[in-house]
């Protein structure tokens, strides 16, 4: 079938596994009507009810909670967190027990939890609405971390976390849903009709390329591509990595590709410090920097919150021409 | 739904009367409530008009927008109590209470628009409006208005002043813990905080029966030895004399109120729903005790007012509306290198 964006992708995946498995739920804030507001849920509710797709009260750190006590006794939630940013309403349920508990109980108790939660600025919706935050998902153990940037990982990535023991945590970035009320920068493909699996920390290479390596996830691929674009106008050749999970992360993928550039980029929506770019540009060092022609260099939020005004939003998340320009000044 | 009936204009000069309220009392709210219609309203056509197809990040005001057409009663009877140095945390929804605080409108609108003029310089946006010559601040996070009104109806205590904090919040809102956490914690330690929630019966697109076990919020007030009251929200008078009875009793020194007030709202929860999740109908009683034609009324009533002098107030208030937007248009954007700083005092 053919299909715009990963909204639509994630929600179709859901349908098919709810249908295979009638251990799965569905629960969040407006979950049936808006489908999570960013359609990750859409459809849903009219499929399978009120028994399986459940309206929460504005109760994150309730329904996380629930989640993970349905959870422990055998069912599998797939939760909506509406915006990643409001992760702080629940953040207790998520990290000291969704993410520690097989652990602490010795492996008893696994912890099958969804959890699809939007991220992303570019439409003025300001600090408290635009935030992506996967590094702080990534850096407690116990997540599995996944960033869909198509359609088919979109849906194979989502059959994948229905079928862990683990807690998944799906960031759809909203730029990528394919929503009418919201600018496009993701691509339409023809996906299977049927259910399938896309492995966990397998990188995808986006475009092969010669002279520089640039690493992203999510709306960046989308962002790097086109940048990648304009500098094969300009007679360079650059390669750009889907890393699809941060946890698991693949690193041979990047290795590989960091020794054959020697130049590496990362470009990152989220915020520079102690995140993404910093962990993957030291796995890289540890491993290719005799192989490295220059230093690594990073593109992300400058560790600001993201400004309401359009001119300091552009300012902020990194644009394909900055890509573009950081990247040319590396070759 | 649960509206008072109208009370007959010898009830209603009694309440007036024993209420001290003046004809000039009347006639400003009457003043404050058009004010934020008109100014909600001219969001709300701004914001539409350059989005067809409907797309959020584009035209001259972008992001989502939550507007409080017919919630007015309840930001203007309320903060008609309140000084400036009165703290009001709002929501999501915060434009009827700014504008009822006496929020300067042009740096409201402008910061809508992202304007460097606006209240925060363009970085807050519509959801996050922060004005400290009013004392007045919101936040798009829902649950999050309770504690920090609690936090400053706590430090007036501290500092022996008799000022009182406000927190606006949603039904939807109530679920939070914060809600319960503060109500308990505010009884415990006597705060000066009135807490105010306007039961507009949806949250997002949920109705309140399919997500809340109690139909009324002032049990929860009372389960925490809380003084709770019902009011109509659609009533200005109703609003204002119960919230003038909180706040008194908050500046001296007797601790917190909630106040539940039944509402609704005229329009989407955000600008592009397409409310299919409630009937016409619904919608079109609600309209018929629309707070401002209802006040309207009873001005006309009492004699306070014959038809000359509302529109005149009207278009006054339409004037200054039409400038504030005026001046929030002819605004330059920041500089985008403002982005970068600012993030420490
Ligand atoms: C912690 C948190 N969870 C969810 C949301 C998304 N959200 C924004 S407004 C809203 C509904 C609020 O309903 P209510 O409190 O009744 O206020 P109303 O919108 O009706 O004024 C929701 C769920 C949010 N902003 N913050």
């Amino acid at each position: 079938m053919k299909i715009k964006g990963i909204a639509q992708a994630i929600a179709n995946a859901i349908a098919q596994e709810m249908e295979r498995n009638d251990r799965i739920v569905v629960l969040g804030e407006d979950v049936t009507y808006w489908g999570a507001v960013f359609g990750f849920t859409q459809g849903l509710f009219e499929k399978f009810g009120r028994r399986r797709v459940i309206d929460t009260p504005i109760t994150e750190q309730t329904f996380m909670g629930i989640s993970v006590g349905a959870a422990a006794v055998g069912l599998h939630p797939v939760v909506s967190l509406m915006f990643v940013d409001f992760l702080g309403a629940g953040f207790d349920q998520m990290f000291n027990h969704m993410a520690k508990n097989y652990y602490m109980s010795g492996g008893q108790f696994p912890m099958p939890v969804t959890v699809i939660t939007a991220i992303g600025g570019g439409y003025g919706d300001s600090a408290q609405h635009s935030q992506v935050l996967y590094s702080l998902f990534a850096h407690l153990p116990g997540f599995k971390v996944v960033i869909p940037s198509t359609p088919y990982d979109a849906k194979g990535l989502t059959v994948k976390a229905l079928r862990d023991p683990n807690p998944v945590v799906i960031f759809g970035h909203k730029l990528l849903t394919g929503l009418p009320f919201l600018p496009f920068e993701g691509t339409e493909e023809e996906i299977p009709d049927e259910p399938y699996e896309v492995e966990f920390g397998k990188a995808a290479i986006r475009r092969e390329g010669s002279d520089i390596t640039i690493i992203g996830v999510g709306l960046m691929v989308h962002r790097s591509l086109k940048a990648a674009e304009m500098l094969q106008k300009d007679g360079i050749s650059a390669e750009v990595i889907d890393l699809r999970t941060l946890v698991p992360l693949d690193e041979d993928t990047i290795i590989k590709s960091a020794k054959k550039t020697g130049r590496v980029l990362i470009v990152d929506e989220d915020y520079m410090s102690y995140g993404m770019t910093g962990e993957i540009t030291f796995r890289i060092q540890s491993k290719a920097l005799k192989d490295l022609k220059v230093p690594i260099e990073r593109l992300a939020v400058p560790d600001v919150p993201i400004p309401f005004s359009k001119p300091l939003e552009e300012a902020v998340i990194p644009s394909v021409n900055a890509i573009y320009e950081k990247a040319k000044k590396l070759v | 739904m649960i509206i008072k009936p109208e009370p007959t204009l010898k009830d209603l000069q009694f309440i007036l009367e024993e209420n001290r309220i003046k004809a000039s009392d009347l006639l400003e709210m009457y003043r404050r409530m058009v004010l934020s219609r008109y100014f909600e309203e001219e969001i709300k056509r701004i914001y539409n008009q350059d989005k067809n197809p409907f797309n959020m990040a584009v035209g001259l005001i972008r992001g989502e927008m939550h507007l409080s057409i017919g919630q007015e009663a309840i930001a203007v009877g309320t903060l008609y109590n309140a000084r400036d140095e009165d703290v009001v945390i709002s929501t999501h929804r915060p434009h009827h209470h700014a504008i009822a605080k006496g929020v300067d409108l042009k740096k409201l609108a402008a910061e809508i628009f992202g304007k460097v003029t606006g209240l925060c310089r363009g970085k807050g946006g519509h959801m996050h409006l922060f004005d400290k010559t009013k004392n007045f601040a919101c936040s798009g996070i829902v649950g999050a208005s309770f504690p920090q009104a609690a936090g400053a109806a706590f430090a007036f205590k501290y500092l022996g002043k008799d000022n009182v904090a406000f927190a606006f919040a949603g039904e939807g809102a109530s679920n939070h813990g914060t809600f319960f956490e503060t109500l308990n914690l505010a009884s415990s330690w006597e705060l000066p905080l009135v807490i105010v929630i306007e039961d507009n019966k949806y949250a997002d697109s949920t109705p309140k029966s399919l997500t809340m076990a109690t139909t009324f919020h002032y049990q929860q007030g009372l389960a925490n030895n809380v003084l709770s009251y019902l009011v109509d929200g659609m009533d200005v008078v109703d609003v204002y004399i119960t919230a003038k009875k909180a706040v008194e009793k908050a500046r001296r020194g007797f601790g917190p109120t909630l106040i539940e007030a039944l509402t609704y709202r005229y329009v989407g929860h955000f600008e592009g729903d397409t409310e299919e999740y409630r009937s016409k109908e619904e919608v079109e009683f609600w309209y018929t005790v629309d707070p401002i034609r209802r006040h309207e009324n009873r001005l006309l009533k009492l004699g306070y007012a014959d038809e000359d002098k509302l529109n005149k107030i009207k278009e006054e208030a339409k004037k200054e509306v039409s400038e504030a937007i005026k001046f929030a248009i002819e605004s330059p954007l920041p500089d985008p290198n403002e982005a970068f700083v600012g993030v420490f005092a």
